[in-house]
């Protein structure tokens, strides 16, 4: 019989505890398996966030070194300087990154930090229970937005990614989705493109990744993933903000 | 080796005994009264293929520190005060994840942004762990430069072997001040102890993580009961202390850092007049060297004066060791005024008649 599909080497053999229809579940696997295609497994160097995927390191089967609420990129910062030829990436929600984390995300992308930044926006808060994010979308309930976001009173989202993309250190900036098969595949695609400007040393990449949160968003597994790609994405456009591909930011 | 003697600030030595026991790692932003720590780091690390990164803020700094050490580097930060809060959590976190590295602290007055005078205002938080949870740091206090640039060697030795975060607790005074220092010799990298615990790669062995969260109750106090373990085998082997003129004393100072090094002077000079006063200065702060303390007073030693540039912060430990019996005076100076000898001098005869504290 043909093997059509097998597990990926880049993930321990154990079930995911992310709630039905979660994009974590998602994420992991492409991020794993971009790692095993790259031949990286016993390579990469991983560093899971506070939120609902801080207990990554019991999924990939790679190293994996826990940071502090938001501070990803500092840890990875000092991981990465000590073992400049690893791939190191770090796996950080919205909250993590755009929020509490936003100072130590900037500065690592300003310094051209040879790192991956894998951002998983699904506009709340999950892990706490499904607080407005800075990424909560205007109009969006969540517990501490119970009328709705409204930009007068609590800010508007925030466009991280394209934010990150300004930034001259910054040698890939992409957002993706995980609204349907055909943008998970692509989304693939996309990871691998920043993993590799973070091999070729062109400086810092971020992969945002648009990820239903059915069970704070209050939906269905399928209403969740409608929801991702009729609201989300009218706030978070898809797209490659910048590939510095061939130019080496070092001269 | 036979090396040379040198005449240099503080900062200077402690980052160049830092480098000389294996450092190649510095992370750190600047404040007064330690900017010429990484000033020097950043112009001696390239020198011997270290890496040296001003990072955008003391909490983003002790996170690339905590990266390096997960990474199995040794590596150091030093900041003042203000800037050793902001690391409070990192410290924390790794105590949790067993992570070894060396923070330097040269204290400053405070609360807040106070002054950058000479100051010991950060004993509490340096001696109870700092940031939340049950957790220690080792804590040595150096007097002089040669102090500051053994001890900053010996903090990475002592930090690999505890996997714990030593703290280098001086003021604007060990960094600023220049003394003739002889360093020890340069370490060869791969003379290091060996870490089995670090990520550096899955290579030719099963992946491994670190991890400060543990949702398992019982794992979690089983951890915690570890790490009080290994703090009760530092508290155990790591005390250490000076004493000086302590043998047919009548009073005892204690003192340490800055302040002992005045006291010191100070017990020179009352000598001369008649009083008879010896210096217990603790080396390392936490573990506070409580036993030999304690020896002074069952020897039949009962005053101590403790002396400090804060409002009083170590004589609660002096307190802890010698119990209610003791005759425990406080003369306490938390302003960043720093006394002369001759001052501190005529407060010991002074000192000697004043009441016994509550
Ligand atoms: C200093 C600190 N503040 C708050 C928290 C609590 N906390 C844990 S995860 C989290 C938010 C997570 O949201 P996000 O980053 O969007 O990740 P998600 O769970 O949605 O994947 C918060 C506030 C914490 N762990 N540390
Ligand atoms: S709360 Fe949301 S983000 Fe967290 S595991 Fe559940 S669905 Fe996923
Ligand atoms: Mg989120």
């Amino acid at each position: 019989m043909k093997k059509v599909f097998s597990r990926t080497r880049a993930l321990k053999p154990v079930a995911f505890h992310y709630c039905p229809g979660c994009g974590h579940s998602i994420l992991h696997r492409l991020v794993a398996e971009v790692i095993e295609e790259m031949d990286l497994v016993d390579r990469a160097i991983g560093v899971p966030p506070a939120g609902c995927a801080v207990l990554a390191y019991f999924y990939f089967d790679v190293d994996m070194g826990e940071a502090p609420h938001g501070r990803g990129a500092a840890v990875a910062t000092g991981i990465k300087r000590v073992l400049p030829d690893r791939l190191v990436f770090t796996y950080q929600g919205d909250g993590d990154i755009a929020a509490i984390g936003t100072a130590e995300t900037i500065h690592a992308a300003n310094r051209g930090e040879k790192i991956t930044a894998i951002f998983v926006n699904n506009a709340v808060y999950g892990m706490t229970g499904g607080q407005m994010a800075p990424t909560s979308v205007v109009g969006q309930v969540t517990t501490t937005s119970p009328k709705g976001r409204d930009p007068s009173r609590e800010g508007f989202p925030i466009n991280f990614t394209e934010l990150l993309a300004q930034i001259k250190g910054t040698a890939f900036a992409a957002r993706a989705s995980l609204q349907d098969p055909a943008h998970v595949l692509k989304t693939k695609k996309i990871i691998r493109k920043a993993f590799e400007a973070q091999m070729k040393g062109l400086g810092f990449s971020v992969v945002e990744v648009l990820s239903p949160c059915p069970t704070n968003w209050k939906m269905s597994p399928p209403q969740a993933f409608r929801w991702v790609k009729e609201e989300m994405v009218k706030h978070y456009p898809l797209g490659v903000f910048k590939d510095a591909e061939g130019e080496s930011l070092a001269d | 080796m036979n090396e040379e003697l040198e005449l240099m600030r503080g900062t200077y030595a402690i980052g160049e005994a830092a480098i000389r026991a294996g450092c190649r790692y510095y992370f750190g932003y600047p404040i007064t009264p330690q900017n010429e720590l990484p000033e020097y780091m950043s112009r001696r690390l390239p020198e011997v293929d270290g890496i040296f990164v001003q990072s955008e803020s003391e909490l983003a700094g002790i996170n690339m520190v905590m990266g390096a050490s997960m990474a199995g580097a040794r590596v150091m930060i030093s900041s003042s005060s203000p800037g050793i809060s902001l690391m409070q959590e990192g410290l924390s976190f790794m105590a949790g994840m067993e992570l070894p590295a060396v923070v330097v602290n040269m204290m400053r007055g405070g609360p807040g942004l106070g002054n950058i005078a000479p100051s010991q205002s950060d004993y509490f938080q340096a001696t109870r762990g700092g940031g939340h949870g049950d957790y220690r740091t080792i804590v040595l206090a150096p007097s002089s430069v040669q102090e500051a640039a053994d001890l900053t060697y010996e903090a990475f030795d002592l930090a690999d072997r505890y996997r714990m975060v030593v703290m280098i607790l001086g003021d604007g005074m060990v960094a600023q001040m220049m003394e003739p220092v002889r360093f020890r010799p340069m370490r060869p990298l791969d003379d290091l102890p060996s870490k089995d615990w670090t990520i550096t790669g899955a290579r030719g062995r099963p992946s491994r993580f670190l991890r400060s969260l543990i949702l398992d109750v019982n794992d979690m106090e089983e951890h915690n009961w570890k790490l009080v373990r290994k703090y009760q085998q530092v508290e155990k082997e790591c005390p250490r202390w000076e004493g000086f003129l302590l043998e047919d004393a009548e009073m005892v100072v204690v003192a340490f850092g800055t302040a002992a090094r005045i006291a010191k002077g100070a017990v020179k000079r009352a000598r001369k007049e008649g009083v008879k006063v010896g210096l217990f200065r603790p080396i390392s702060l936490w573990p506070f060297p409580f036993q030999d303390l304690k020896a002074l007073y069952q020897r039949g030693q009962d005053t101590f004066v403790v002396f400090e540039l804060n409002a009083g912060q170590m004589v609660e430990d002096v307190r802890l060791t010698l119990g209610d019996g003791a005759r425990i005076l406080s003369y306490a100076r938390p302003g960043g005024a720093v006394p002369s000898p001759q001052e501190l001098a005529r407060v010991f005869s002074r000192l000697a008649l004043s009441r016994r504290l509550p």
